[in-house]
Formats: structure tokens, C-alpha cells, sequence
């Protein structure tokens, strides 16, 4: 398959980049990882004249910690496999490598970018319930400047961002959990390898031992390709916010989930109903394994 | 318009003119002629496209050409020595019975070549793992990832692992 003919920039300064997408505005795309722009091309169903690969702009590909140490900064072309592998974000925020490993498979990981990923909002992708669930935001460049959106108001419907015209995404930015007693999970319910989600479920959990139990001082709940985009589980996050961490309160919050969230029928993954019980239950099962992770997780004296 | 694309390709330096919505493995198998390189599903799917790009595996069908100018890249026909002996994997590959029709086999063989330089000692989970973006459609799998354990233990006692 081949796409349409179409002019080809690959700036190495992202001030050219802005540049260009104002030249051609309405008719050029970035092409960052191509892992979503390049098949649709190949399919037609994009056909821009302009494409502005990103690829060779310096200083778009890094994960590091922001100065005061409170957040994890990501570069918009960093790859999936870099998070996947890369031990700060193991260390720092564990639910995004988890989030990483699970996407596409490993020749698209290769490639992929989280930036492209998030720019794509496919309700489908991983990154946004992931963002959702840690609080992150997207921080955008034009040529009026820059400007950082929260994950909530970026992430408007399906294929559809709060970018303008002439914008890009240069940077993710995710609070760093605590060090001790956070746990996240990401579950994904698959119909082989490397398929996109019938339904997934993002949770990070902050608890406080307390005389009576764990409390839940923090609650993040992201669910995947179970709404028109990446939505947040607030009226979940809400049951637990507050809470002793009990069974009950977990249950509570997954029929939550279930009820809060949007799945619509799809001949290939399942019905709208099917999908809203997988909801419920992946929401239970992620919640139980970051209370689980959240519990066994201390700070290592040795390091 | 056409671009110029100057690339390493197995270790020689080629320079093409290229329209930008050649595909790379269109650019592989039809401008520099290296046939190995096979087209599976065209879409992103089956690996049976994976060569390596700076040492990474990626799917050729699913990058246009224009982006590999001035990179390096690798496709099966790098993969034996100037000698015509076979590089450990695909020993591996012949010797454990590894394929039966091989159409998807060259990019078995290049998604192996990365997987062992990432993890040169995969348990089979992480094979199975590690070569889920590649379908075979023939073997149901299992001489395939005998074929990767035996390529990783003669890569680590036999000294072969020059890539």
C-alpha cells in the first residue's frame, strides 16, 4: 500500500518544526514514531500534503527528573521501549514502565513515542489512561509559544486533542509517587498478542498505615478503549480517596468504574456490555494488585 | 520531487533518489535489491519486514525511506559472515528446524538478533514475549523459540555473538 505523494521536512530545530506546520497549516502532519500516521496514510484515511518528520529535532528524546526532584519529565519523541527499559522510570514511576511493555509489540515499541501516542488520542492507546491515572500533563509548543495542559483537558474525544494549529507536544510531565507505600498496575485484556485493548485499566494508589488499617490518600484510575478517549474513573477514584483500603471500598470503586465508563459495541472485541463487566472487573483486579505492590513497597535503605 | 537517501546497508554505503512515500522495505527489496527482506501483511502486523535500524528492530513497512538517510541499517542477507558462514542464529534456525515454509523467517531471525543483543540469556517467556510482533503461520512456534534458546547459548559459549 502506498500513500499519497506528499513534501517531506525533517527539521533538526524544533523552532523550524512550529515553522512549518504554520506554513502548511490545515495540510501537514508530524510524523513522529509513525506507528499510527504511517498505516493510516498507507490506508488513505490521512493524506496529508506536508509531513514534518521530528525524528532529527535535538532534545526531544530524554526521561529525567525535574529539579526538585517532584516529577518525571519526558521527552514528546521518547520511544516506548526507552521508558520500558529505562531503570528512573522503573524506580520513580513503575506504572509507566508496565504501561510501556504492554503497548503494540516490540518492533513498535522501538519506534512508537509517547508524545505520538498521546498527540493520536485513540481510545484504544495505553499512554492517556496511564497519564490519567499518575495526573500528568502535556506540555505544547507553537509559534505563540508554549503552553502545559493537564492530561484531563488534553485529551478531548476520539482522535482529538487540546493541540492547536501549529503545535506540538514537546514534553510529558508525571508527578513522581511517594517513595513508600505507592503501587501502581496497568491490566489489559487482549484478544492475542499485541491487539489493541477490549478493555484496560490503569490505578496508582498512594496508602497510610493507620491503627485500623490503610488508608487511600491518593487514588488514580485511567481506563482504556472503554470510552471515546482514555477516560478517568473519577467517581472510582472518589469511593477511595479518603478511604480505609477494605475489600468493600475496592469492590465499591470497581462497579464504579463500571458504571462511569462508555463502551460501545464493536463486532471484534466484544459487546458494550461485555466490555462495561471487563471494566468492573480489570478495575478490581488493578486496584488489588497496586494495594498489593503499594504494601510491599519501601524505600531501599541501600540506595 | 525525489529526495537522496545515503544509507549503510550491511556494512556498504548506498545512495538512492527516493520519492518520500517509498516505503522502506519497497526501498530494500526493490531500489538496493536485497530480496530477504519479505512483505507479510503490509500493515504493521506480522514482522516478516523487521530489519535493523541502528541496531533496533523496526517493521520496514511501516517507515518511509527519506527517514534512514544517513542511518545504518541491517537486513538478513548482513546477518552471515564474508565467509558465507551462517551467523549462530540462523545455524540455530537450520539445525532445530526453526521454519517450515520461511516466508516469515528473515524477520524472525533479525527480531532474534536484537532480543539476544537486549537480553543475551532470555528465559522462553521472554522469547515468546520478544518475538510477539512476528507471526509464523507454519510452526506454531515451538522449533522457533528452540531455535532462539540454542542461538543464545552457542552466542554465549561459542564466542559467534559478533552482532
Amino acid at each position: 500500500m502506498l500513500p499519497r505523494t506528499f513534501q517531506y521536512f525533517a527539521p533538526t530545530a524544533v523552532e523550524d518544526v512550529t515553522g512549518l506546520l504554520k506554513e502548511h497549516e490545515g495540510d501537514v502532519k508530524i510524523l513522529a514514531g509513525g506507528m499510527s500516521l504511517i498505516p493510516l496514510m498507507k490506508l488513505r484515511l490521512a493524506s496529508p500534503g506536508y509531513i514534518v518528520d521530528i525524528n532529527r529535532v535535538e532534545g526531544l528524546e530524554y526521561i529525567e527528573e525535574s529539579e526538585d526532584r517532584k516529577a518525571l519529565l519526558i521527552g514528546a519523541l521518547t520511544r516506548h521501549h526507552a521508558l520500558e527499559s529505562s531503570a528512573l522510570t522503573k524506580k520513580r514511576a513503575p506504572l509507566l514502565s508496565e504501561v510501556a511493555g504492554s503497548i503494540g509489540d516490540p518492533q513498535v515499541r522501538n519506534l512508537g513515542t509517547i508524545g505520538g501516542a498521546l498527540a493520536h488520542s485513540d481510545p484504544s492507546g495505553d499512554w492517556g489512561a496511564a497519564i490519567l491515572a499518575l495526573r500528568g500533563s502535556v506540555s505544547v509548543l507553537g509559534s505563540s509559544g508554549e503552553r502545559s495542559i493537564s492530561i484531563d483537558d488534553f485529551l478531548v474525544d476520539t482522535f482529538t486533542t487540546a493541540l492547536r494549529e501549529g503545535e506540538l507536544i514537546t514534553r510529558v510531565s508525571v508527578p513522581i509517587p511517594p517513595e513508600e507505600r505507592s503501587g501502581g498496575a496497568y491490566l489489559k485484556l487482549e484478544r492475542k498478542a499485541g491487539d489493541f485493548a477490549t478493555a484496560g485499566v490503569a490505578a496508582q494508589l498512594v496508602l497510610e498505615e493507620r491503627k485500623d488499617g490503610d488508608y487511600c490518600t491518593y487514588a488514580g484510575i485511567g481506563l482504556t478503549a472503554l470510552g471515546p478517549k482514555n477516560l478517568r474513573a473519577s467517581k472510582a477514584e472518589a469511593r477511595l480517596l479518603g478511604r480505609r483500603l477494605t475489600k468493600e471500598a475496592i469492590s465499591e470503586a470497581a462497579s464504579a468504574a463500571a458504571a462511569e465508563c462508555a463502551p460501545t459495541d464493536d463486532p471484534l472485541r466484544g459487546s458494550a456490555k461485555y466490555k462495561r463487566e471487563m471494566a468492573g472487573l480489570f478495575t478490581r483486579r488493578a486496584l488489588e494488585l497496586a494495594a498489593t505492590r503499594a504494601r510491599t513497597h519501601r524505600r531501599r535503605g541501600a540506595r | 520531487m525525489t529526495l537522496k537517501v545515503k544509507v549503510r546497508v550491511n556494512g556498504k554505503e548506498s545512495t538512492k533518489e527516493v520519492e518520500p512515500r517509498l516505503l522502506l522495505v519497497h526501498f530494500i527489496r526493490d531500489a538496493l535489491g536485497l530480496t530477504g527482506t519479505h512483505v507479510g501483511c503490509d500493515t504493521t502486523n506480522c514482522g516478516a519486514c523487521t530489519i535493523l535500524l541502528d541496531g533496533k528492530s523496526v517493521k520496514s513497512c511501516t517507515m518511509f525511506a527519506v527517514q534512514v538517510d544517513g542511518r545504518e541499517i541491517m537486513t538478513i542477507e548482513g546477518m552471515q559472515a564474508a565467509d558465507g558462514e551462517l551467523h549462530p542464529i540462523q545455524k540455530a534456525f537450520w539445525e532445530n528446524h526453526g521454519l517450515q515454509c520461511g516466508y516469515c523467517t528473515p524477520g524472525m531471525v533479525m527480531q532474534a538478533a536484537w532480543l539476544l543483543r537486549e537480553n543475551p540469556n532470555p528465559t522462553e517467556q521472554e522469547i515468546r514475549l520478544g518475538i510477539s510482533g512476528n507471526l509464523c503461520r507454519c510452526t506454531g512456534y515451538q522449533n522457533i523459540v528452540k531455535s532462539v534458546q540454542e542461538a543464545a547459548k552457542a552466542m554465549q559459549t561459542g564466542g559467534k555473538g559478533r552482532r
